[in-house]
């Protein structure tokens, strides 16, 4: 259990075809004992951070303290932190269960304790029956298990999960999760997770960190993503299906907030449910980048009128595809709808549900009616 | 389940019993030479039928060779040592050095490193006696003509690229993550590559040593015109059975024999490593 800090972390590949920056300026900090999830897509940026912190890639400026003390100059060995990579890496000439030990072998722990925990890891991850075959004998999901198991079972500082379940099947998955989450929490494990599945950080992270193109988006808790993104790019990223985004005109007509959507819907709102200084702000602004969830926009009534397209009952919510204005955008509801594709619709938005942005910076400006 | 009809089969039988006769009918022939007299080689129409002797060999192994014009010295065994001395030492060598080395040029990329490796590629694809005229100069001059070390040195030139290219393939073919793996559970890089990169390498690195043991082997210029007769290996000690006398069939045929043994010993022990081997480290996705 240790506290993580990344500052102004850059990494640079450099190449003869040309550098690529990796990494820009990060910024973060792990508390003790918090699980944080590094979340984006392909090429973020994000297995590059957990491989700095490891000591796997070299930092080409800024520091990583943990614990304290500055770790990015040690080799791998002496950082105190412990891995389960994306590709299993287990050894191929030892079994599931020695490839397990064999991280405990150099911590001196009398064998019979070892065994103990190698067992008990083995059995909360479903992996006990096969600690005596070798990792070619095994499936994928078992051998990223044991490859979680292996990390998991260390003591270590932090504890460095790359797609940790990838491949394994849903329903173990969501088994496994909470397991995890447990194990972590219990043990007081200070633990970064690299996903871009956001559902798998959404149900073990305390954090989440969204990166892009190198640089942290937005460094928060789940549901303050959600509510709160701090740009359009988290806004967009964060949230399935995705939140749907127009360019929008403001006019503040009398009592009224007005913004003239693209495609000639128009949206109003008495001011009243508008907080004063984002009004004021508004009429600064005459331009904004509008942000609707799919699940805050209502059918059946309201000023929005539109052509359903496609609508599907997933046996939980309704997906409704409506056409308003030559775009698609997605509604999602709770109950079951059938609507007749083709059919017109009507659609409404409440004012707490908007998400302004600033169409050229795409920094958030206001969530549902204050400012961001 | 075995699709292959009758037809199949015999057609796959025949195939397999020419290819056998073609490769393997040059050796049982010498094997049969060798133990015959100059005289039954050499009548004429060539027969299988004779009396063996074993003449042939007791003149390799004793050093006497009695042939119509009288006695003959020869120092065959001396040759064979030779050969074992070089050969081993050389595959040591290039063991020692080249797989550090293939290990580098696979994990890290370092400036000229690609440049440095293809060098050491070319020293196969270069004649042999495009560097030997500068080399016996070299050679003379520093007092390495007619030394194990010299000959060792330059047998580098067979035996490094060889070993250095085969194992790099397969380091290559190892997951980096493995040996992150294992480094990140506390163990050094040196531990790290003697515990994991080379054990699960070994395949490949019998493979290399044993392809380069075999060539370091069979080469025959290098000895030629770097070693007088007491440091030559048997490649180049065959060439004693030109005698003013004639050609010595029967003891060039022994002679090969007994130095194709080592070889095929090694290699028939090591088959499994060296279809293995040879196969992992050329086929890659």
């Amino acid at each position: 259990m240790a506290e993580l800090v990344l500052s102004k972390v850059d990494k640079i590949y450099r190449s003869r075809k040309g550098d690529v920056h990796a990494v820009r300026s990060l910024d973060l900090t792990v508390a003790p004992g918090e699980i944080v999830a590094l979340l984006g897509a392909s090429g973020c940026g994000k297995t590059s951070t957990l491989r700095m912190i490891a000591g796997f890639e070299e930092v080409t400026n800024g520091q990583i303290v943990l614990g304290g003390k500055p770790i990015h100059a040690l080799p791998p060995a002496a950082r105190g932190v412990a891995m389960a990579f994306e590709a299993y890496s287990l050894y191929p000439p030892l079994t599931i269960g020695e490839n397990m030990s064999f991280a405990l072998k150099a911590s001196k722990l009398p064998q019979a304790e070892q065994n103990t925990r190698v067992k008990a890891m083995a059995e909360m991850l479903e992996i006990a029956d096969i600690l005596n075959r070798y990792p070619s004998s095994v499936s994928g999901g078992q051998q990223q298990r044991a490859s979680l198991g292996r990390a998991l079972v260390r003591d270590a500082g932090l504890y460095l999960l790359d797609e940790p379940m990838g491949q394994l099947e849903p329903q173990l998955r969501a088994v496994l999760r909470g397991r995890i989450k447990h194990y972590l929490r219990e043990h007081k494990c200070t633990t970064i997770l690299v996903t871009h599945d956001q559902t798998e950080a959404n149900a073990l992270a305390d954090r989440i960190a969204v990166m892009e193109g190198g640089v942290l988006q937005q460094y928060a808790t789940p549901a303050e993503l959600k509510v709160r993104p701090a740009n359009l790019f988290t806004g967009t990223f964060i949230g399935e299906p995705p939140m749907n985004v127009f360019s929008a005109e403001v006019k503040a007509v009398a009592d009224m907030v007005r913004f003239d959507v693209e495609g000639g819907t128009t949206l109003s709102y008495p001011a009243a449910e508008i907080s004063e200084p984002l009004r004021a702000k508004l009429a600064r602004t005459p331009r904004v980048a509008l942000g609707i969830r799919p699940h805050a926009l209502h059918l059946g009534e309201g000023p929005v009128r539109g052509k359903v397209m496609a609508c599907q009952w997933l046996g939980d919510q309704t997906h409704v595809a409506v056409e308003v204005g030559g775009r698609t955008v997605v509604s999602v509801s709770q109950e079951r709808v059938s609507r007749q594709p083709g059919s017109d619709v009507s659609l409404a938005v409440a004012a707490r549900d908007l998400h302004l942005f600033d169409p050229e910076t795409g920094m958030a400006i206001a969530h549902g009616g204050s400012l961001a | 389940m075995d699709h292959t009809s009758t037809l199949e089969k015999v057609l796959r039988g025949v195939l397999i019993t020419l290819v056998l006769v073609f490769f393997l009918f040059p050796i049982a022939w010498i094997f049969l030479m060798s133990l015959q007299t100059n005289e039954t080689i050499l009548r004429i129409p060539p027969s299988v039928v004779f009396t063996p002797i074993i003449d042939n060999y007791t003149a390799l192994i004793t050093g006497q060779l009695r042939t119509a014009a009288g006695s003959l010295q020869l120092n065959f065994m001396q040759n064979m040592f030779n050969s074992v001395l070089l050969s081993v030492c050389s595959v040591a060598l290039s063991l020692l050095l080249g797989v550090p080395a293939a290990y580098a040029f696979a994990r890290f990329k370092f400036r000229l490193g690609e440049d440095i490796a293809f060098t050491l590629l070319s020293f196969r694809f270069a004649p042999a006696l495009l560097v030997l005229l500068p080399l016996s100069l070299y050679f003379k001059s520093m007092g390495l003509t007619n030394t194990y070390i010299g000959l060792i040195w330059v047998y580098q030139l067979i035996c490094l690229p060889l070993i250095l290219w085969i194992v790099r393939g397969y380091f290559e073919d190892i997951s980096p993550d493995i040996e992150h793996a294992y480094r990140i559970a506390g163990n050094s890089w040196w531990k790290t590559f003697t515990r994991i990169s080379i054990p699960l390498a070994k395949p490949g690195i019998a493979a290399a040593g044993l392809l380069a043991f075999i060539f370091a082997w069979n080469n025959f210029i290098f000895a030629l015109i770097l070693a007088s007769a007491d440091k030559q290996p048997v490649t180049v000690g065959a060439l004693a059975f030109v005698t003013a006398s004639g050609i010595q069939y029967g003891q060039i045929a022994a002679a090969i024999i007994i130095s194709i043994t080592p070889t095929l010993a090694l290699a028939l022990y090591a088959q499994r490593y060296l279809v293995e081997g040879l196969s992992m480290g050329a086929v890659k996705g």
